[in-house]
C-alpha cells in the first residue's frame, strides 16, 4: 500500500490548483457581469490592469527567486487574487490603486512568505486593507448605479478616468457621482453609516432614491449574481458549505440580535448581508484554501467568526464595510482554530 | 598596543554592522519603530541614545567593580535612568519642538534593551576606554538604522528627506530639505506603525542579503567569533 503525505488542502475531488482557481474565476463571471452593467466599465479596466500587474509581478519575483515561472503561472493564483482584488475597489480608481494594490499582494504578502501555499493573509484582502489605510478617499469614492446618474460613463471613459482621473469631455469622478436631482450619492452601507452618526433612523436613512427603487438597484443585483456564482462553487465541490454558511448565518445572527434590541439604530440583517461584500467575501473570499482553516469544525468556526467581526466592525469601526478587516484579523487565528478543530483519526478513544 | 587596534576595530565593525543593536540583535524595537516617521524623529531619537549609551557604558564600566552581582541590573538601570533624565533635560531646554515631537519616546530610552544589553555584556566587563567606544560604535550603528527608515519611510510617505531638520539642528537647517515628489494622496501605510514593520523587515532582508553575498565573496576568511547579547526583548 502506498502512503503519500499531501498538504492541504485535503480535496477529495482530483484536480490541479490550476483548474480549481479557473473555476473560481468562472464562478465570478456573473458577478463582474451585474457589476459592468449596473456600475459601468471601470471594472472591467480594473480588472485587466490588476491581471496584467499580478501576472508581471508573480513572474519578476518567480525570476529572482530561480522558481519556474512557467509552471507556477499557470496555477493562476495571481490572476484570481487580481481579479478579487479588482472587484472589491471602486471601478474609477486611479490606475495606480490596483497596480500597487496587486503588486503588494502578490510580492509582499504571498511571495515574501514563500509564495503560494506559505501566505498566511488572504492576498487580495491584506492589499486591500493596505490600499484602504493608506488611500481612504481614492478607495471609498463608489460610483452608484448607473441608472440613477445624469452623466454616464462609456469605455472609453471608464479608461480615461482611470488613467487621467477625468472622462474625454472633463468630467471629474465627484462630477459622475451625481445623480439626476443633482445630489451627490454614497454607497448604502456608507450612506446608512453617516446618516445614523448624524441622528437618523435607519428607517429615514434608507428612504432615498437610490437605495430601493423600484428596479432594485444595482448593489442588490450584483450581489445575487455573487451568491449564483458562489452556489455553483459549492455544487462544483471547489469549496465546501462550511465557511459560507457558518459565516452567512453569523452576518444575519449578530445583526438580526441588534436589531432585535434596537430597529431604529441598526440596520436589519437583510440590510447587512446584501450590501456590502458578505456575499463575495463568504463564497470567493474567506473560502481562499491556503489561509483558511482547513478541518471542517474549524472552518464553521472560521467562517461564523468572520461573520461576528464584520457586523462588529461595520457597526462600531470607522470603515463602512469590515469584510477586508475581518478576514485578515481571522487568518491570523488559522493556526490556533486548527489546532484545536483536528478531527479525531477514526477507531481514536476519547 | 596592536590588541587596542583589533579591540577598537573589532567593536567598530561590530556595532555598525555585524552585531548591530537594531539589525541582528532586533534590541529597541519599540522607538525605533514608532518614531522613525521622518529622519529628524530618527536622527534625533538615534542621537539621544548614543549619549546615554556612551554615558552609562562608561559608569557601569567604572562602578564594576563595587557593584555585588545580585543587584546589578537594578544599579544598571538607575544609572541609565539618571542619564536619561540628562539628556531629556537637554532637549527640553535646547530642541524644545522635537522634545515635543518624540514625546514619551525620550524618557522611554531608559528601557530600551539595547541599553542594558550593553551594561551587561560588555561594559560591566571591560575597562572604561573600551566600554566608552562600544557605547559609541553601538549607537552611532543604532543611529544609522533609525536614520534610513526614517529616510525610507518620509520618501515613500510624505516625499520629503530631512523635513524639520531645523527642529535639532538649528535654523540654518532648513536648507537641508529636500522635496522629492509631492502628492496629493500621501502613501500612508509607510508612515503608520505598520509601515515601520514592513520596512524594517525590508532592511533587514537587505542586509541578510548583503552579508550572504559577502560571505560568498570571502569564503576562505577565517569566520569571526561573535559574542551575542540578547536579553528578553521589550
Amino acid at each position: 500500500m502506498k502512503l503519500s503525505l499531501a498538504s492541504s488542502p485535503h480535496q477529495h475531488v482530483r484536480r490541479d490548483t490550476g483548474a480549481v482557481m479557473r473555476l473560481v474565476c468562472y464562478a465570478a463571471l456573473p458577478g463582474i457581469l451585474a457589476q459592468v452593467v449596473f456600475f459601468g466599465w471601470g471594472v472591467l479596466v480594473q480588472l485587466i490592469l490588476a491581471g496584467i500587474t499580478a501576472v508581471a509581478a508573480e513572474a519578476v519575483i518567480l525570476m529572482l527567486r530561480k522558481k519556474p515561472i512557467k509552471r507556477t503561472l499557470q496555477d493562476y493564483s495571481a490572476v484570481l487574487t487580481g481579479l478579487l482584488l479588482a472587484i472589491s475597489i471602486p471601478p474609477l480608481a486611479p490606475w495606480w490603486i490596483i497596480v500597487l494594490g496587486t503588486c503588494f499582494a502578490i510580492i509582499i504578502v504571498k511571495q515574501l512568505y514563500g509564495g503560494l501555499g506559505f501566505n498566511m493573509f488572504n492576498p487580495a484582502m491584506a492589499a486591500y486593507v493596505m490600499l484602504l489605510i493608506s488611500f481612504p478617499v481614492q478607495m471609498t469614492n463608489w460610483l452608484p448605479p448607473q441608472s440613477l446618474v445624469e452623466n454616464n460613463a462609456s469605455l472609453l471613459d471608464a479608461v480615461w478616468v482611470v488613467f487621467t482621473g477625468y472622462t474625454v469631455e472633463g468630467y471629474s469622478v465627484a462630477q459622475l457621482k451625481v445623480d439626476i436631482d443633482g445630489i451627490s450619492m454614497a454607497t448604502p452601507l456608507d450612506h446608512v453609516k453617516t446618516a445614523l452618526m448624524s441622528g437618523q433612523t435607519v428607517a429615514e436613512a434608507t428612504n432615498v432614491s437610490f437605495m430601493y427603487g423600484t428596479t432594485g438597484a444595482g448593489w442588490v443585483w450584483v450581489t445575487l449574481a455573487y451568491l449564483f456564482g458562489g452556489l455553483a462553487l459549492i455544487q462544483q465541490r471547489v469549496i465546501t458549505w462550511h465557511i459560507p454558511g457558518s459565516m452567512i448565518a453569523a452576518v444575519a445572527l449578530v445583526s438580526l440580535l441588534f436589531y432585535v434590541v434596537s430597529p431604529d439604530n441598526y440596520a436589519s440583517p437583510y440590510f447587512h448581508l446584501i450590501n456590502g461584500s458578505v456575499i463575495v467575501g463568504a463564497f470567493f473570499i474567506a473560502t481562499d484554501p491556503v489561509s483558511a482553516s482547513t478541518t471542517p469544525r474549524g472552518r464553521l468556526v472560521f467562517g461564523a467568526l468572520i461573520g461576528f467581526w464584520i457586523v462588529i466592525i461595520r457597526i462600531f469601526g470607522n470603515y463602512p464595510d469590515a469584510v477586508a478587516f475581518a478576514v485578515v484579523i481571522m487568518n491570523m487565528a488559522v493556526p490556533l482554530i486548527d489546532y484545536y478543530t483536528q478531527p479525531r483519526t477514526y477507531g481514536h478513544r476519547a | 598596543m596592536s590588541d587596542t587596534k583589533t579591540e577598537l576595530t573589532n567593536l567598530t565593525w561590530q556595532g555598525l554592522w555585524q552585531n548591530n543593536p537594531a539589525l541582528v540583535q532586533l534590541l529597541g524595537l519599540c522607538p525605533l519603530l514608532a518614531v522613525t516617521a521622518t529622519i529628524t524623529n530618527g536622527l534625533g531619537l538615534g542621537l539621544a541614545t548614543t549619549l546615554v549609551l556612551i554615558g552609562s557604558n562608561v559608569t557601569v564600566s567604572l562602578v564594576r567593580n563595587f557593584v555585588p552581582n545580585e543587584i546589578r541590573i537594578p544599579i544598571f538601570v538607575m544609572v541609565i535612568a539618571a542619564f536619561v533624565t540628562v539628556i531629556e533635560l537637554v532637549m527640553n531646554a535646547y530642541t524644545y519642538e522635537l522634545y515635543l515631537a518624540l514625546g514619551i519616546f525620550i524618557p522611554l530610552i531608559v528601557t530600551n534593551c539595547a541599553i542594558i544589553g550593553r551594561a551587561e555584556a560588555y561594559a560591566s566587563k571591560n575597562p572604561v576606554g573600551y566600554a566608552a567606544y562600544d557605547g559609541l560604535s553601538m549607537g552611532i550603528g543604532f543611529t544609522l538604522v533609525l536614520v534610513v527608515l526614517g529616510g525610507f519611510r518620509e520618501l515613500l510617505g510624505y516625499g520629503t528627506l530631512f523635513s524639520g531638520a531645523e527642529l535639532l539642528l538649528g535654523d540654518w537647517a532648513t536648507v537641508l530639505e529636500i522635496t522629492v515628489f509631492t502628492s496629493e494622496s500621501p502613501f500612508l501605510l509607510a508612515i503608520l506603525p505598520p509601515g515601520a514593520f514592513l520596512a524594517m523587515g525590508l532592511i533587514i532582508a537587505a542586509k541578510n542579503a548583503l552579508d550572504q553575498r559577502l560571505e560568498k565573496l570571502n569564503a576562505k576568511q577565517e569566520k569571526r567569533v561573535v559574542e551575542r547579547a540578547r536579553v528578553t526583548a521589550e
